[in-house]
């Protein structure tokens, strides 16, 4: 492995940053400091106007793989991923079958060991996430499955919900909610409200979600479980967890990209694009999204990133299925929403790698099995899993340019800001400029 | 839009006074067709129009088809499973497939809202006629409604039509029964008529009025009774028992207790009062029949008034010139 010199970057540690070089070497930070002599033969990497952390740690990716590998493998999600930024991901369990067996586990992590990153997986709570009975958790936990969701869906069923908490409390896992009452939701493609009543769609209403969030946040304290809520999307979900958090509830959620950046208007057109679960909000939900990340009220921002092959998105709006991509553009979104080049860099890596790692369990100080350590502070000894992300940098989406398999991104011709110049994964850089390296 | 010549027709909505009653007059100009022995103009001679029905509606397909012959098109009709998604047809294929045939118009019925916006940008060279979609707009029922209420209402004023333009809609009346939630004969209508001029009311069961009907350009009649007596026109809507209202209300025989048009109540109505249902009715849920039989009932003439309002709706579409003169 050739070791490498990132210089004269802004590093970003969890409460200062300073410019300094940074060495890598054998996959750990060897050394920081200015002008930092370095063997001969070290290949160096000019990082100055460069913002240097942890590479990005996502929550939430669906990489299709087993079962519909046309619209992504698990090596091209992980591609996807390297040139975000990302150094980690999470898949997501609603693959052909489910992740809910060793076998299946087993084949996903092997399979993720072969990529440019770090592949963790999230088990299912309950079988073939049908939400009857549960799967075996405590047997994925000892592969080193530390989050579980029957995302997707939700489980609807309330005592299983609870069962689900009391359960994994002692295996030290978390467990993910996809919060929509799937009855309150039932039938429903977009947010039920003024735009949806006037194109004749069927709306998935707010409430549909909150009530859920609500159930949840009751059950987590009736049992003293670990709750994680996924893509939380309105003002009302954000307020509920505010207040449960409070009172002592433990509880993590994240934000999804798109939905603080669009809102339910851009289904105007019955571009199937637009369609995703929880579906796109009002502005005021975007805003208020957006406000609880600038104030540092957020815990993650996770893609849900979702793949879905051209054909399943030429159909009629009602009748495509839910979901569009997000590993190659979340961390640009973020940074926009965070203010840019003048917002907060500590928030950006809080949200994008530090305390995703953290909720993952895939920091240096978690105990796990095949994974790398993620999340961490940019000192000597730290594992060499960074990202050099570039504020300046602008670019334009181009949906046929992408790692991605499919192509089914909402921001195809738009021009974003800030892009990861480098993603480094133990020591080797991944990705470079958008490209695969 | 200010016009739909040389464009497609989607929506009424957004579609100003001045280019519905551009409709309307076109449309009168066809009505006399139907009194020739040789039904026929030579409109739209060699030009091909699909009719492509993802949802069966005979009537609706019927009246547009006979519309297309009368204009002289040809008229390639496709009656398209409603499963043919379940047979792993996209929509784009589907529509690409009709198109590799050489056609310049489609009129197409899906039961999905938004399927005719999204044709229309998968065959931008074809003229797209939405015949229905979802629970979105079905534009011509909508046209061919305000078309009878102007003819009905210039026959009593011993004038025509199109002398009268659209001020015979000014302040009338018109009230708006039954499942408007899930109804697009219901947006259509209420875009039209607001449009010309006339004031609207919808009344229905709590369920059955739209989730956002507060920014609706109408008024909710909370008595039906009431409502009867305050309008000019009654627009009854068809329960869609189809689409699962059957859960909105508890059952048909509640409904009709609450918002049928029975003979007790049709006593309300004024004896100039008009009751339009777009059809098909169900007789005996939303109105007795003996009701849909009384003269106020103008069911006919508007199955009548379907085809000159589809001739000019294609002519516009297909071979209107945008700004050319006619």
């Amino acid at each position: 492995m050739t070791d490498l010199v990132l210089r004269n970057g802004r590093i970003v540690r969890p409460d200062s940053s300073l410019v300094a070089d940074v060495y890598l070497r054998e996959g750990r930070i060897a050394a920081i400091g200015s002008n930092l002599d370095v063997p001969a033969g070290t290949d160096q990497l000019d990082a100055s106007e460069c913002w240097v952390g942890p590479a990005f740690v996502d929550l939430h990716a669906h990489l299709r793989e087993p079962g519909f590998e046309h619209a992504e493998t698990i090596e091209s999600g992980a591609n996807a991923a390297a040139i975000g930024g990302y150094g980690a991901v999470v898949a997501m369990p609603n693959t052909e079958p489910s992740l809910d067996s060793v076998a299946v586990v087993a084949y996903v992590l092997d399979r993720g060991a072969t990529t440019r990153i770090d592949v963790a997986v999230a088990g299912a709570i309950t079988m073939a996430r049908a939400g009857e009975r549960l799967a075996p958790m405590a047997e994925l936990a000892a592969l080193g499955v530390r989050l579980f969701t029957d995302d997707g869906t939700g489980v609807q069923d309330a005592a299983l919900m609870r069962r689900a908490l009391e359960y994994a409390r002692p295996l030290g896992v978390r467990l993910a909610q996809h919060c929509e009452d799937a009855w309150l939701a039932a039938g429903g493609s977009m947010n039920e409200g003024a735009v949806s009543s006037r194109l004749g769609l069927t709306g998935r209403p707010a409430l549909a979600e909150e009530l859920m969030v609500l159930r949840d946040l009751e059950l987590a304290r009736a049992t003293s479980g670990r709750l994680h809520l996924l893509h939380l999307s309105t003002a009302r979900s954000l307020a509920l967890v505010a207040q449960a958090r409070r009172e002592g509830v433990d509880v993590t959620f994240e934000v999804a990209p798109h939905h603080f950046t669009l809102d339910e208007t851009a289904c105007a057109t019955y571009d199937p694009i637009m369609k995703v679960h929880p579906p796109l909000r009002t502005t005021h939900d975007v805003e208020a999204l957006r406000t609880a990340m600038r104030r540092g009220e957020v815990d993650a921002v996770a893609t849900d990133h979702a793949p879905h092959a051209p054909e399943m998105k030429d159909m009629a709006f009602d009748e495509a299925p839910a979901g569009m991509l997000g590993l190659e553009h979340a961390a640009s979104l973020t940074f926009e929403a965070l203010g840019g080049a003048e917002g907060d860099p500590q928030r950006f890596f809080s949200l994008l790698s530090r305390t995703p790692a953290r909720i993952a369990q895939l920091r240096a100080s978690d105990v796990r099995p095949r994974h790398g350590a993620h999340g961490g502070d940019v000192v000597e000894g730290e594992s060499a899993t960074l990202v050099v992300f570039d504020p300046s940098a602008r670019y334009v989406v181009d949906r046929e340019r992408l790692a991605s398999r499919s192509t089914n991104t909402p921001y195809h011709g738009r021009t974003l800001s800030g892009r990861a110049r480098a993603t480094i994964v133990n020591g080797r850089v991944v990705a470079f400029d958008g490209e695969l390296a | 839009m200010n016009t739909i010549r040389g464009a497609n027709l989607l929506s009424l909505e957004h579609l100003s006074r001045t280019s519905l009653v551009e409709i309307l007059d076109t449309a009168e100009s066809f009505v006399e067709v139907h009194q020739r022995s040789v039904k026929k103009v030579p409109a739209l001679k060699g030009r091909v129009v699909a009719s492509l029905f993802f949802e069966e509606s005979t009537r609706t397909r019927l009246s547009f088809e006979t519309a297309a012959k009368r204009l002289s098109a040809d008229v390639l009709s496709l009656a398209v499973a409603s499963s043919s998604v379940k047979k792993g047809e996209s929509l784009r294929d589907t529509i690409a497939t009709i198109d590799a045939l050489g056609i310049d118009a489609v009129v197409m019925r899906h039961q999905s809202s938004g399927a005719a916006m999204q044709v229309s940008r998968y065959v931008p060279h074809v003229r797209v006629i939405n015949a229905g979609d979802g629970q979105h707009q079905h534009p011509t029922q909508g046209l061919l409604d305000v078309f009878t209420i102007r003819q009905l209402l210039a026959e009593r004023h011993g004038t025509t039509g199109a002398e009268s333009g659209a001020e015979l809609f000014d302040g009338l009346k018109v009230l708006i029964v039954g499942d408007v939630r899930h109804s697009r004969v219901a947006r259509s209508d209420v875009d039209a008529y607001v449009a010309l001029g006339a004031a609207v009311r919808l009344c229905a069961p709590a369920t059955l009025l739209p989730v956002d009907v507060a920014n609706w350009p109408v008024e909710v009649a909370e008595s039906f009774d009431d409502a009867l007596e305050w309008a000019d026109v009654v627009g009854l809507l068809r329960l869609q028992r189809e689409r699962g209202s059957g859960s909105f209300v508890p059952s048909l025989a509640e409904f009709t207790f609450t918002h049928g048009l029975t003979v007790e109540r049709a006593k309300r109505l004024r004896p100039d009062t008009i009751v339009t249902h777009p059809g098909p009715m169900n007789r005996g849920v939303e109105i007795d029949s003996r009701v849909a039989d009384l003269p106020v009932a103008v069911m006919t003439r508007q199955v009548t008034n379907g085809v000159p309002i589809r001739m000019a709706v294609l002519f516009l579409t297909v071979a209107g010139n945008p700004g050319g003169e006619r």
